[in-house]
């Protein structure tokens, strides 16, 4: 067991825990931050998506132990009133059915969105290609990142 | 949403909203609700339930507190497929209340909310006539109270926007003000309260986004996966890849010694494929614990004869048996010998397709809690009595000392119809003096599901000169386990891989021979969306295609005159159900017309195709528009569906996304899902080897149309999803001139020149 100091969305958390935990389990066992979920542990469907130091980051493949001090944010910590302009238009175009991978797809289109505003479909698909929804509300998401764009274009940023 | 003002309120404020006005949870859960920023204490003294709202409840359903808040009760398992949202509905249209008072609770198992089943795509259905009369009974008792309040006639009265109104002295009372008087009056006959005519309905057919959005988006617990309780261990439980395989040995003082790791034990399980299967139960103080933990066990199998068994042996075994008569006759209509004999054209193909995975991606997860000889059981199921049921049979506790809490469901398709992840949450629970949390993960999910069944199906089908099918042979060679049933063991087709005689165009070709043979097998099976249907109708839309192009037909036309003018078709058995033929004609000629159906031109590599499929009282035709690159790969660039599903679409949000979402899981499990067997056992792992459809094959559009027939109301969780295979594969032959008759589709070289 070691002792982690993690910027958890701009919150200082102390963790106990043994160096190799990926930083998925540590959200959700040990810090309560259940909104990053566990899909597959391999990295391969996107369902744990968090924000690493800006950059979207499978936390399920992220020992604890390579975090430091970088800042990562979750779903939780994306907006501090959960008004996001992608949580906005997520409601607006009624994208989820389960929901579950809906925080994933959330948190890799915010990162889509900082580096590009205005994403064309293609680079929707492409940026996106990683985050599996199993409901297959892909048309939905699709849009919901161009309302979001929207969104965002009007309140002057992301 | 309302802004709130820093991080702590923040997360209070979200908390709140989404527990207390928008998607409470059942029970327990909410003892376990916290946030970083939340107390645990905030959480439980919030939650409102039907049981403890006082004001007006005039029936398990709905209750009206003083200060007019609206809380629903979400009776049926919530899985995806919106019913948390669209039964509710149904009760406001009536109750006439504001959609934004209402609140929606999520029910436990409870006999006072009738079957609470989510499967067949029947909660609709099922309840959409009783939850109208739910509503109408309410708001006949709050008129009443106003009406007496104000000593006018009832007739004088109308509710509408949670308040009743007294048009001639323009006086109105918020239902909040009428739940004393109304509380006291005698609940009238649900049978004998006026229902609203349809065409005055203000929110059924809208479209309306989900009781639980906000707090999916913002990453709050409803998940069984989520279930947080003080005190909780974790478990995971090992079974070998080879199914029914049984412990003969374990390292488990080693496992009990490392770090974080409270318990080990063999669970001894049971003969039942579906129920409680052996293996070894870790129970840990955190989920990597024992994640971690079973990656150190060493487990001796007694891996018995199951281990024999390879899908290349099943394949082998498919060969031999088609060419043996079918040993079950389904249905024989004419002459079929005959009808072939003396045929101008006969058309003759097999098709195949793998053993399928549900793959939903919240891996099967289970919290459950023995305490004083009873269960307390948290669970993301479809079919929470069958968890119970399983837990009593198995482990010998009475069903009314199993509570049975549903969470949001991170996906089903059918798999969450099994109990299998329950019994073996309860049977390690009943081990440790804790609340557990028993967490499957991905390659537990894929290699112990309850599969969708592979299947071979030999076909034949006879053209007379003027090319018009006139015969039609299908054997079929399928997957049963070996089942004792009245003392008498017998082979049982696992679900959706028995087929019906009367699965069209059985009933409609004169001369009609359809056999099955099954293959013995000892791998679990169960229900998989649209079972049967998933895979008969790209079956048999692919060959109907093929006998089309054969007979040189357009394929909509001879399709039309296959199915004949008549508009009912009758069921043959006692169980099959009559086929309205006029609605199938409907949404068929009706898609033709919206996708422009032989008008519009198409260059080689790129084509149309059409199909239509009935099943779970839905009626669908679609038609798909696809390119296929030289090098082989599809795109598909449209897909049109048109479907009659009744009189009145509950919420139109969802009918949408139910439909494109069953196009693209369609789509997706076509072109990717496939099981190999070996050993005994699934080879694929995860979704590094079992892929599932992204972005990147998504179809650019998908046009939704729901035809409003005087019909009654039905599901839409499953039906738009069977013909959009054939349609997909139909379009491929159009574009490139290749017949599609194995899946996935990853197999077939669709490449030309």
């Amino acid at each position: 067991m070691s002792q982690y100091s993690l910027n958890i969305n701009g919150i200082t958390r102390q963790v106990e825990v043994p160096s190799e935990t990926p930083l998925l389990w540590v959200l959700r066992d040990n810090l309560d931050l259940p909104g990053t979920k566990f899909g597959c542990g391999v990295g391969n469907c996107g369902a744990c998506t968090v924000h690493i130091n800006g950059v979207p980051t499978r936390s399920c493949m992220t020992p604890v132990s390579t975090v430091g001090r970088k800042k990562v944010v979750t779903i939780e910590g994306l907006h501090p009133q959960g008004a996001h302009p992608l949580q906005t238009a997520w409601q607006e175009l009624d994208v989820p059915q389960c929901g579950y991978c809906q925080t994933g797809q959330i948190m890799t289109a915010a990162a889509l969105l900082q580096e590009n505003p205005n994403p064309t479909d293609a680079e929707i698909d492409d940026a996106m290609s990683g985050n599996l929804c199993r409901c297959a509300t892909y048309l939905r998401i699709r849009a919901g990142i161009h309302r979001a764009a929207e969104i965002a274009e009007k309140k002057g940023k992301v | 949403m309302k802004p709130v003002q820093d991080r702590v309120t923040a997360t209070k404020g979200i908390n709140r909203r989404a527990f207390l006005s928008r998607s409470a949870m059942g029970g327990g859960l909410l003892l376990g609700f916290s946030l970083d920023t939340a107390s645990a204490a905030d959480a439980i003294d919030k939650p409102i339930s039907a049981a403890d709202t006082t004001g007006f409840k005039p029936n398990a359903f709905i209750s009206i507190s003083e200060q007019g808040v609206v809380t629903l009760v979400s009776k049926q398992p919530e899985i995806g497929q919106g019913i948390k949202t669209s039964l509710p509905m149904v009760i406001a249209e009536e109750l006439e209340v504001d959609w934004k008072d209402v609140r929606v609770v999520q029910a436990d198992l409870d006999p006072v909310y009738g079957r609470q089943s989510a499967g067949g795509s029947t909660s609709t259905p099922t309840n959409y006539d009783n939850f109208l009369r739910l509503g109408a009974t309410a708001r006949t008792m709050l008129i009443q109270a106003a009406a007496q309040t104000w000593a006018v006639p009832v007739a004088e009265c109308i509710a509408a926007n949670t308040a009743v109104h007294h048009l001639p002295s323009k006086r109105s009372l918020h239902y909040g003000k009428l739940v004393v008087k109304a509380a006291q009056l005698a609940v009238p006959s649900a049978n004998a309260v006026k229902l609203k005519d349809p065409k005055n309905y203000k929110l059924l057919g809208s479209w309306v986004g989900g009781v639980d959005n906000l707090a999916l988006v913002t990453g709050m617990p409803l998940f069984g996966i989520d279930v947080r309780l003080p005190g909780m261990l974790y478990a995971v439980f090992e079974k070998c890849p080879v199914f029914g395989a049984k412990v003969l040995g374990v390292n488990l003082d080693a496992i009990k010694a490392l770090p974080g790791v409270r318990d080990a034990f063999i669970i001894e399980g049971t003969a039942n494929l579906n129920g409680l299967m052996p293996g070894v139960a870790i129970v840990a103080e955190s989920t990597w614990a024992a994640f971690s933990a079973r990656r150190q066990l060493k487990v001796n199998w007694d891996e018995g004869q199951a281990v024999k068994v390879s899908w290349d042996s099943f394949v082998a075994q498919a060969k031999t048996l088609a060419s043996q008569p079918g040993t079950t006759q389904l249905r024989k209509d004419g002459d079929p010998a005959t009808a072939f004999a003396t045929a101008v054209k006969t058309v003759q193909a097999d098709y195949s397709y793998p053993f399928i995975s549900h793959a939903s991606i919240e891996p099967q997860n289970c919290t459950a809690w023995y305490r004083d000889g009873a269960f307390e059981i948290w669970a993301p199921t479809q079919n929470p009595a069958a968890g119970q049921n399983l837990v009593s049979s198995t482990l010998g506790v009475p069903n009314e000392k199993i509570t049975v809490h549903m969470t949001r469901s991170g996906g089903g398709f059918g798999r969450r119809l099994s109990a299998d992840y329950v019994v073996e949450a309860a049977a390690i629970a009943k081990r440790v003096n804790a609340p557990v949390k028993l967490t499957w993960s991905r390659e537990d999910d894929l290699r112990h599901d309850h599969f969708r069944a592979g299947g071979f199906h030999h076909l034949r089908g006879a053209l007379d000169k003027a090319g018009k099918l006139t015969a039609w042979h299908n054997h079929f060679i399928t997957f049963a386990n070996r089942v004792t049933r009245d003392g008498q063991s017998i082979l049982q087709p696992g679900s959706g891989a028995n087929l019906s005689g009367d699965e069209f165009p059985g009933r409609w070709v004169a001369n009609c021979l359809l056999e099955q043979t099954a293959m013995e097998c000892a791998i679990p099976m169960g229900p998989w969306r649209a079972p049967g249907s998933n895979v008969f109708a790209w079956v048999f839309h692919s060959f109907i295609d093929e006998l089309a192009h054969a007979a040189g037909r357009d394929p909509l036309e001879f399709r039309l005159e296959l199915l004949g003018n008549k508009d009912v078709v009758p069921g043959t058995g006692e169980r099959d159900e009559p086929y309205n033929v006029a609605r199938m004609r409907h949404v068929l000629t009706e898609v033709a017309q919206k996708a422009d159906w032989g008008r519009k031109k198409f260059v080689r590599g790129q084509g149309q195709g059409i199909a239509f499929h009935f099943s779970h009282r839905g009626y669908i035709a679609e038609v798909a528009e696809v390119t296929v690159s030289k090098a082989g790969k599809l795109k598909v660039d449209r897909v049109v569906v048109v479907s009659d599903i009744g009189s009145q679409i509950v919420n139109l949000s969802g009918a949408e996304n139910q439909v494109q979402g069953s196009v693209i899981d369609g789509l997706g499990t076509m072109m990717f899902a496939e099981l190999d067997i070996q050993r005994g056992g699934i080879v694929q792992s995860n979704f590094t080897d079992y892929p599932m459809i992204g972005f990147p094959d998504a179809p650019a559009r998908i046009d939704v149309h729901f035809l409003k027939t005087n019909q009654p109301v039905t599901g839409l969780g499953e039906p738009a999803l069977p013909p959009l295979a054939p349609a997909v594969c139909n379009a491929i032959f159009a574009a490139i001139g290749k017949r599609v008759r194995q899946l996935p589709l990853s197999r077939v070289d669709l490449s030309w020149s």
